[in-house]
């Protein structure tokens, strides 16, 4: 525990080895504050660290800056997302100082949905970096003390640096080796997108175990528990990226529409167990999407309570 | 080259409302190249106005020019003649033209009659794509000969994204992921190992980002060659 990069909490739970256990938050399309002091409370204490998401699918919410800032005084911590989508190297930058100053002390680089998927598609990206720059950004911050063009930082940002991993996209055979080049940029952890297909996940982590790479970062599975059938059909057909195996959906139409919901959460409970035991797995990152009032129930079905105290 | 599309015919017609001489000049280079601002695309653009005008009862009389190339003063300088006999030109070239136009004829009102679009080529027969986003910094060669910065939608350096799926792009099922391409080049050739590690982050002061841009060669300016 001598050397910590951040003082994180989730850093403290990984480095202490425990299995790991974060959340998902998405701000409010508002200024609602007490909507989203509310949906903290179903993760407080359920949770190692919560990912307060950055206009995710490109629609615009609260920012990821200012509901991180109202987690931490709500006495939780959370992992604030940033996308390049939205911000250029100066925004980037001084939002990092920022977010240190705040108390925010874990960061997921994300490049970001495109905008045309979100509300606002007559938009102009950004782009200046990308995620693995965003990375080595944050890594030089933090670890040299320097911005991107050299001069010193009064007082280095200190984050506990997260990095997005999704094997399901293709080329698949090439996204172990985008996986390492995220943690030659300084990944310190990984969350992964949201697994269904079990037996491509037990193919891609042997493939991370055979290079080595569990040892360099911690890699938490991501887990989504499915409402119902029409979610797992809508997700497979039209967000990018996912792989939702047939066999899935029909097993969560095999049961009657009510029991749908359970059906979901017990395959992401049994998803748990085997992440529990999976070699080169870490933790796992919940993501119970505008789900948040069933996280204690699934953090006390999937047995990672209470969490550990670092 | 300049790749433009055609404005539509009411987008023009709004423009030209007023008027009842105009000139629609046309241009020799790209956009005649790319089928939309050639002699053949401004005799048609002449005959829809005419008709569409007719039809209103407000006739408008049109002549038509074909310039060497819009964007080059000696060839703009060919109409100093006439072009004050108008009360508009529609110039079809890309959005150089006009405004060479207009530096030149400042008393004239000068039209776009295309919307530019990109730099890049025909892949097949009335199909154009993008290739060359025009950053000032070429590195394709770091990228199998493809350029990410214009083909990929985050112009990612360090690409695929994870919305990857099957060689398609996640903003739609018509665009290719230049990234997919660019990594399956490399498995092919058995080079997977030139895109491991992190490539750093662009300089963008070559770009448009830098403000705009300017490029001298001064033996020429000098006139020595």
């Amino acid at each position: 525990m001598s050397e910590l990069k951040s003082g994180s909490n989730l850093e403290k739970v990984l480095k202490a080895g425990h299995f790991a256990f974060t959340g998902e938050c998405g701000p409010p399309k508002g200024a609602n504050v007490e909507h989203l002091i509310e949906k903290f409370q179903y993760l407080k204490g359920n949770v190692d660290a919560v990912n307060i998401t950055d206009n995710q699918t490109a629609v615009v919410r609260m920012s990821s800056l200012a509901a991180s800032k109202l987690m931490v005084d709500e006495g939780l911590e959370p992992n604030f997302q940033m996308v390049c989508r939205d911000r250029n190297r100066l925004a980037i930058m001084s939002d990092i100082l920022g977010a240190h100053a705040l108390g925010i002390r874990n960061m997921l680089c994300l490049s970001g949905d495109h905008q045309t998927f979100g509300n606002h598609p007559e938009a102009k990206n950004v782009h200046d970096i990308d995620s693995m720059q965003l990375i080595a950004l944050v890594k030089k911050m933090r670890d040299e003390g320097k911005f991107l063009n050299g001069d010193d930082i009064d007082v280095p940002p200190k984050m506990f640096i997260g990095a997005a991993c999704n094997p399901f996209a293709d080329p698949y055979e090439y996204r172990v080796y985008r996986l390492a080049n995220k943690i030659e940029a300084g990944a310190d952890f990984i969350q992964t997108q949201c697994i269904f297909n079990m037996d491509k996940i037990r193919d891609f982590m042997k493939k991370v175990v055979d290079m080595g790479l569990h040892e360099k970062t911690y890699i938490l599975a991501g887990v989504t528990p499915m409402k119902n059938a029409g979610m797992a059909n809508f997700m497979s057909k039209f967000v990018p990226g996912m792989d939702i195996p047939d066999s899935l959906i029909k097993r969560l139409k095999s049961v009657d529409k009510r029991d749908q919901a359970e059906e979901g959460i017990r395959f992401a409970l049994e998803q748990v167990e085997e992440f529990k035991e999976m070699e080169g797995v870490a933790g796992v990152h919940m993501m119970a999407i505008e789900w948040e009032h069933m996280v204690p129930e699934i953090a006390e079905r999937a047995k990672v309570l209470p969490r550990p105290v670092v | 080259m300049i790749v433009a599309d055609r404005k539509s015919l009411e987008e023009i017609l709004a423009m030209v409302k007023d008027n009842k001489k105009i000139l629609i000049a046309g241009c020799k280079g790209c956009v005649t190249v790319c089928n939309v601002g050639g002699l053949k695309e401004v005799e048609i653009l002449a005959s829809s106005i005419k008709i569409a005008r007719k039809k209103e009862g407000n006739d408008i009389e049109i002549d038509i020019e074909v310039l060497e190339r819009q964007c080059d003063t000696e060839y703009v300088a060919g109409i100093s003649e006439t072009v004050g006999d108008y009360e508009a030109v529609i110039s079809l070239a890309c959005g150089v033209g006009p405004q060479f136009l207009s530096e030149m004829y400042k008393d004239q009102t000068f039209y776009p009659g295309v919307n530019t679009t990109f730099f890049g080529g025909a892949t097949q027969h009335g199909v154009w794509e993008e290739r060359c986003a025009g950053c000032g910094t070429c590195a394709i060669h770091n990228f199998g000969g493809l350029c990410p910065i214009a083909r990929c939608a985050k112009s990612l350096m360090n690409g695929p994204c994870g919305g990857s799926s099957n060689g398609v792009c996640e903003i739609n099922k018509d665009t290719e992921c230049i990234w997919d391409s660019i990594v399956r080049k490399k498995m092919e050739a058995g080079r997977l190992e030139d895109l491991l590690g992190v490539k750093g982050i662009k300089d963008w002061q070559t770009a448009r980002d830098g403000g705009p841009r300017r490029s001298i060669r001064e033996e020429l300016v000098q006139g020595n060659i």
